[in-house]
């Protein structure tokens, strides 16, 4: 599915990842741990392709060169960042928004777009698997919800979009116990052998709730420590200052 | 076509050029053309004393300059001030009369006068250069005794109304441009919707002009009599050219006692090349009366075309109880200058207005809001709520908003708002990674930020206005 080699990436002269590897196979779930700064959001937008960034490396996304594909192209390739940070925007319903984005990205694989109706039963559907209250939707994008509620409606517009591989930039941060167990819900039940996440967390707590194949911490733009689950438990008591 | 017509046509596409014989005055203005314009619309003696009064009086007159876009010296001597095709001149009687090729040109701009008649609620007047050339739906209209035609043709048909309301709220001494106006226009609509009748349909003018260097000067003279309603909406196109081009229209609405006008405009000249050559002068002068008690007057502009933009569609709140409101979208992209706004003038007791305006600025263009509140030392217990919006696009475009607010009553309260933001690389990123491209994010993210005010137009409109919105910005983001 991804395929990282030395990737290193600057953003104002500034170097933050320092030659990182990761691969990620079809079906499998990684964490990525670490202090702040170590670059786990740089990674998460070197991946989506946000501009700014000098990059080198090799950066392989189902046998494609991800450096020389747009970041709308990435999302009807099938890559989708849940934001750490999702932003307003004013006057836009949160409805047409996604029908937007949905219809873009059937219409880039040659689908049938969605109708209003189709649409709508879509998400009906979505969101009451998740248990996100549906009025979230007919409100403006992002504009006056919540902390919990933008989250969710990350997670909400990741299971309508369906991508094959979702990176979740620290999803769980200040949400509560209830919210997280709808986010972990969220990504539990989309989990099979063909899809693929990433899942950038600071803390331990998220992993209880979604069990991951490996763990990785990254420090200083590296990955330095791989495991399974027991290393996120490990790192939860020791914290990352004794790694380096 | 050649290739590099092609190409501007992608970027207007209403820029063709129909080939049709047509009738001109003699270029230039004197009494003579005057004369002219009277004579060939068979107009009775008092509306040629009336253009000629108007005549004398721009003599004296100079034309305003304090407005911040400024062009190069109009050369009134060189323009023509009359064209229509050739094939009006024995006035069609029916559509099937009207010159196919005419029919053709409005099919073409989205306006299939033929099909319009059988298909949608819309009753619509065609207006080409300086004639009507066609006015559907005409005989439902006059079942229900509202009047909807060529002002040329109310001028025959209708004199005591024209009298009666023409130049009653604008009048002929009112500025440069109205006054030019006032003695050389040569058709526009005039729609009078009688006591207590709700019009059952959108009213809709179609602008066209087509002759090259000539000025087109339109004339509406709207009235909603006692408890009436009415919804008029007009559009406009014009071909590409290189040379800028006089559109110098006076619409004026009359609003009795409980009476409601709602008139909507999408101006979408031609608004010159990317470097800013040719384009329309788009100098108009817009103004509603609320004469009556609980009456309301309620404009809606979107403005993306035109070299240069300036007019203030305004109203004047003589009833009492009476509303005024005005909502407006200006997009100005590469060259293109607007300054633009309202006059909000409260005459009667508790009297209410609301200024929503939202410009968008981009390319090296320059978008100023001018406004004026001014509340009469009589209209105790008035209103007004202003609402400035600005969103810049790029670093080389600007924006200003120039709010003037006279309050003289003290029970009566102005507010006013006002925000300049840019258009956010981030929400741009957060629409990309949804699989949006450039374009379509854009497009989303400035009809969200124009949704006040597109909400107001009629439904028919509605979505064309939203995709006209999109493509006036393409190409604007890096």
């Amino acid at each position: 599915m991804l395929e990282i080699k030395n990737l290193q990436a600057s953003i104002n002269n500034k170097s933050i990842l320092k030659g990182l590897n990761l691969v990620i196979k079809p079906g499998e779930l990684h964490a990525i741990m670490g202090p702040n700064g170590s670059g786990k959001s740089t990674l998460a937008n070197v991946l989506s392709g946000k501009n700014g960034y000098e990059i080198s490396g090799e950066l392989n996304f189902k046998g494609e060169d991800l450096k020389k594909i747009s970041i709308e192209e990435r999302a009807q390739k099938g890559i989708f960042l849940a934001f750490q940070y999702p932003l307003e925007i004013p006057g836009v319903n949160t409805n047409i928004f996604l029908k937007t984005s949905l219809n873009s990205i059937r219409k880039s694989k040659g689908e049938k777009e969605l109708d209003t109706l189709a649409f709508l039963k879509l998400i009906k559907e979505k969101s009451s698997e998740l248990g996100i209250d549906e009025k979230i939707l007919s409100r403006q994008l992002n504009v006056g919800f919540s902390g919990g509620e933008k989250k969710k409606n990350e997670i909400l517009q990741m299971k309508i979009l369906d991508p094959s591989f979702s990176i979740l930039d620290e999803t769980d941060s200040g949400l509560d116990i209830d919210a997280l167990k709808i986010i972990a819900n969220g990504v539990n039940s989309s989990r099979n052998n063909k899809k693929s996440f990433l899942v950038i967390t600071h803390y331990q707590r998220l992993l209880e709730y979604i069990k991951p194949d490996f763990v990785h911490v990254l420090s200083d733009g590296k990955i330095v420590k791989t495991g399974c689950g027991e290393l996120a438990e490990e790192l939860e008591k020791t914290g990352y200052k004794q790694l380096n | 076509m050649k290739q590099q017509e092609l190409e501007k046509t992608k970027e207007y596409k209403y820029g063709f050029t129909t080939d049709i014989e047509s009738i001109k005055a003699p270029r230039g203005l004197n009494e003579g053309v005057i004369k002219f314009i009277s004579e060939i619309k068979k107009e009775p003696k008092w509306m040629l004393d009336w253009r000629l009064k108007a005549y004398r009086r721009l003599k004296n007159v100079k034309e305003p300059n304090w407005q911040k876009p400024k062009y190069p010296k109009i050369d009134y001597q060189n323009l023509y001030y009359y064209s229509a095709p050739k094939s009006s001149k024995n006035k069609p009687k029916s559509l099937d009369e009207v010159d196919p090729k005419l029919l053709e040109t409005y099919a073409k701009l989205g306006i299939p006068l033929k099909e319009q008649e059988k298909l949608s609620g819309v009753a619509v007047d065609a207006v080409f250069d300086s004639v009507s050339v066609a006015t559907t739906f005409k005989e439902k209209l006059t079942e229900k005794g509202i009047i909807f035609c060529p002002i040329s043709e109310a001028i025959q048909n209708h004199p005591d109304l024209v009298k009666k309301y023409l130049g009653s709220v604008i009048p002929i001494t009112d500025h440069y441009f109205a006054t030019l106006n006032s003695a050389v226009f040569t058709d526009g609509s005039f729609v009078y919707i009688p006591e207590g009748v709700k019009c059952p349909m959108e009213l809709s003018t179609y602008f066209r002009i087509n002759a090259s260097e000539t000025g087109q000067f339109e004339r509406t003279l709207i009235i909603a009599d006692k408890g009436s309603y009415v919804s008029y909406l007009e559009g406009c196109t014009a071909p590409m050219r290189d040379e800028n081009q006089l559109h110098a229209a006076n619409v004026e609405l009359i609003a009795l006692d409980d009476a409601e006008i709602k008139y909507s405009t999408v101006q979408n000249w031609y608004p010159g090349d990317k470097d800013g050559k040719g384009g329309i002068y788009n100098f108009v002068t817009k103004r509603g009366a609320c004469r009556g008690k609980n009456s309301k007057i309620s404009w809606t502009q979107v403005e993306t075309g035109s070299a240069i933009t300036w007019k203030y569609p305004s109203c004047i709140l003589q009833g009492d109880n009476s509303v005024g409101e005005f909502y407006s979208i200006a997009i100005t992209n590469n060259h293109q200058k607007a300054d633009t706004g309202t006059k909000m003038i409260h005459l009667g007791k508790n009297t209410k207005s609301k200024i929503i305006s939202k410009g968008i600025s981009a390319g090296k263009a320059d978008n100023t809001y001018r406004g004026l509140v001014n509340i009469n030392k009589k209209a105790s217990n008035s209103r007004n709520y202003t609402q400035c919006d600005s969103l810049l696009m790029g670093n080389k475009c600007g924006a200003h908003t120039v709010p003037y607010i006279k309050n003289k009553n003290s029970s009566s309260i102005v507010e006013h708002e006002a925000t300049t933001s840019k258009i956010n690389e981030e929400q741009l990123y957060y629409c990309n990674q949804r699989g949006l491209n450039q374009e379509e994010a854009v497009g989303l993210i400035i009809n969200g930020f124009c949704k006040e005010v597109l909400q107001q137009l009629p439904m028919e409109f509605a979505v064309e206005a939203q995709k006209l919105v999109g493509i006036s910005l393409e190409g604007s983001v890096g």
